[in-house]
């Protein structure tokens, strides 16, 4: 198992040399000079060259993206453009407030969606069933700033519970992750609806059922785990992007996120900042789709089981070599 | 009679789908004596999982409805029975056995804690440690090593697999086991041995059997009495000796031993019964077997035929053997 483990971590190397490629082409082949950005439209042209021989912006694309990466790999993500300041600081002191809207979020948002997925499936077409899809349905349709605008104004300026903006006490972060709970969680409750219908009509519950259990006996002992796999998907990809940062919802709240932060970024040609947000974001996606993986196989031995072959096979291949 | 074990009254099931009812059980009587195996045969689609899942009360809740009949078993009226009493009944007075060995256990429960559940769910009163106890005894009992049960389900082959869902059904020593075709997904081999386990653990602990099968061999191995089902009817029904002698048989019952290949004889080709079933949606009004009966009167098409006895509880549904019992008075010479 930590052999796996240690190995999707390795694989993970080659997936962001490629992003961080992909985005680096992207933001130096395009137009717009940074140097000229920096130091606005009234700098004279010595000043400019002078900033871009300072940025190494003369040098040859690949070289520029071989000595990035080679910075990058000790850790060094360079200073922002706009700021000056260290990316990795910048991006660091911003994640934590990602992190709890998002945590929070995607917690409201499972708490909420999988017994209610539950009782819409063991209770298929009844009333429940069929408010349950209407409602997710709704909030698939509701864009999360929508939802944003509708929480702050009623339980910001007309109940005055909880603050409208910005962030500082743990009761500004309940409605951005209510507004981050309600994009997600139609997806979380569909899917619980729908894995939970096909594991109920598996062979497995009839089993139980003939063995005398009853039906709420069987749905957790025999159902719940079973259908937990898909779901467990859903809420990591879920948990993943938003904590690279949620544009709108940061927007409509005021909240000083990783989205806001590089979508300045990205507006005002800041390559260092794009970079380390964009990198950012690839290794917690990486990060959490692995910590999913794992959680498989405490759910199903089956994974696990596979895992194990997996790891003995690397091992085998390795003493061949 | 008092002895028998389950009495299955003129019991019909429909299943109720958004366009049309099918009609997978129709009037169909059944009983089980104690200790007894009944071999319930026919081919897919005859109503035999049906005429089973209503004895366990567990058609598909909406859709599968016990439109008349009387179901007891063990004195109980199973028809009656609230579904918290069913659930008293299921896996203790009666269990049953599925047909896929491969997906009837639960992938990610160890097979222990699946057969210990049932003793759970029955036998309140036992300690962890009887319960332990009586798990590694059932798993000696199918013949696996007790050492395996913390494994799961995917570790094991089929036959085992099979063999574990005998222990879950036989762990409460149930008055009645129901097995629908338990050896259909295994190999030959395995077959056999499955098949001589039940025979020997049903005999050991007294339980009687309704073994559905469309494999006559299995019938001949293992039951005492057979019925033969068609369209949702008990068209044949008798002791095994009775039906394999083959004297006075339905038309259908004949096709069906026809169709076991003889290797002695050279033939070419099988020997299948020609057409199908008729649609369970819309049933003939006459015999069921009409249209495929190679044996069929003018007069089969228009009305039902009724059982007619030959003696020693042997019951053919056919006109040619009830056709001129008819006496004067419209009772039946049996």
């Amino acid at each position: 198992m930590i052999r796996y483990i240690g190995q999707r971590l390795l694989m993970m190397i080659p997936v962001i040399l490629g992003i961080s490629f992909i985005i680096f082409s992207i933001m130096n082949l395009t137009k717009g000079d940074p140097a000229r950005l920096i130091l606005g439209e009234g700098a004279t042209l010595e000043a400019i060259e002078a900033k871009r021989e300072e940025l190494g912006l003369n040098d040859a694309f690949i070289v520029r993206y071989a000595k990035y990466i080679a910075r990058v790999a000790i850790g060094d993500f360079g200073r922002s453009y706009r700021t000056d300041a260290p990316v990795s600081e910048e991006i660091f002191s911003r994640f934590p407030t990602t992190f709890y809207i998002a945590f929070l979020g995607i917690l409201f948002a499972t708490l909420f969606a999988v017994p209610v997925g539950v009782i819409s499936a063991v209770k298929q077409y009844s009333a429940i069933d069929i408010i349950t899809t209407v409602v997710a349905m709704l909030l698939t349709s509701m864009p999360g700033f929508f939802v944003g605008m509708l929480l702050i104004l009623s339980f910001a300026l007309m109940l005055r519970i909880f603050p409208a903006t910005g962030i500082g006490t743990w009761r500004h972060f309940i409605l951005p992750s209510l507004s981050v709970a309600s994009v997600t969680m139609a997806n979380f409750i569909r899917m619980t609806r729908s894995t939970m219908l096909e594991v109920i009509r598996q062979d497995y519950v009839r089993t139980a059922r003939a063995k005398g259990a009853s039906m709420r006996r069987v749905i957790f002992t025999h159902c719940l785990r079973n259908s937990l796999l898909p779901v467990v998907t859903v809420v990591g990809i879920n948990f993943g992007v938003q904590l690279g940062g949620t544009i709108m919802i940061e927007a409509v709240f005021a909240i000083p996120g990783l989205g806001t932060y590089m979508i300045n970024a990205i507006r005002q040609k800041d390559i260092p900042a794009v970079m380390g947000s964009v990198i950012f974001a690839a290794i917690v996606a990486g990060i959490i789709n692995l910590a999913v993986d794992i959680l498989y196989a405490y759910i199903d031995p089956r994974v696990k089981s596979h895992y194990e072959r997996f790891t003995k096979r690397g091992r085998r291949n390795a003493q061949r070599s | 009679m008092g002895e028998n074990l389950l009495d299955i009254e003129n019991l019909s099931v429909i299943y109720r789908t958004d366009d049309a009812y099918i009609y997978a059980v129709n009037g169909v009587d059944m009983s089980v004596k104690n200790g007894e195996t009944l071999g319930l045969v026919g081919e897919t689609g005859a109503g035999k999982t049906t005429a089973a899942l209503a004895i366990m009360k567990l058609l598909p809740e909406r859709i599968g409805i016990v439109k008349s009949g009387k179901i007891t078993l063990a004195g109980i009226d199973i028809t009656r029975a609230t579904e918290h009493e069913m659930e008293a009944i299921r896996g203790n007075a009666v269990s049953m056995i599925f047909q896929d060995p491969m997906t009837s256990l639960n992938p990610t429960i160890t097979v222990g804690r699946q057969i210990a559940e049932v003793l759970q769910l029955h036998e309140k009163g036992k300690s962890h440690g009887e319960i332990s106890r009586s798990v590694d005894e059932m798993m000696e009992l199918v013949g696996i090593p007790p050492h395996r049960k913390n494994e799961y389900p995917h570790q094991f082959s089929g036959g085992m697999k099979q063999r574990i869902v005998i222990a879950i059904a036989l762990a409460c020593k149930p008055k009645l086991l129901i097995a629908d075709e338990p050896t259909t997904a295994l190999d030959v081999t395995i077959q056999d041995q499955v098949l001589e386990m039940m025979n020997d653990l049903k005999e050991r602990l007294g339980t009687s059997m309704i073994l559905i099968t469309h494999d006559l061999g299995v019938v001949a191995q293992t039951c005492d009495r057979v019925s033969i089902m068609y369209a949702g009817e008990i068209i044949e029904s008798g002791g095994v000796e009775e039906i394999f002698d083959g004297k006075k048989r339905h038309p259908y019952t004949s096709g069906l031993f026809g169709s076991i290949p003889n290797i002695k004889i050279a033939a070419r080709r099988l020997n299948p019964i020609d057409g199908l079933m008729p649609d369970p949606a819309s049933l003939p009004a006459g015999c069921g077997f009409f249209e495929r009966c190679p044996k069929k009167m003018a007069s089969c098409g228009q009305k039902p035929p009724l059982f007619a006895a030959r003696g020693g509880g042997h019951v053919i549904r056919c006109w040619l053997y009830g056709g001129d019992a008819r006496q004067g008075d419209g009772s039946w010479a049996l």
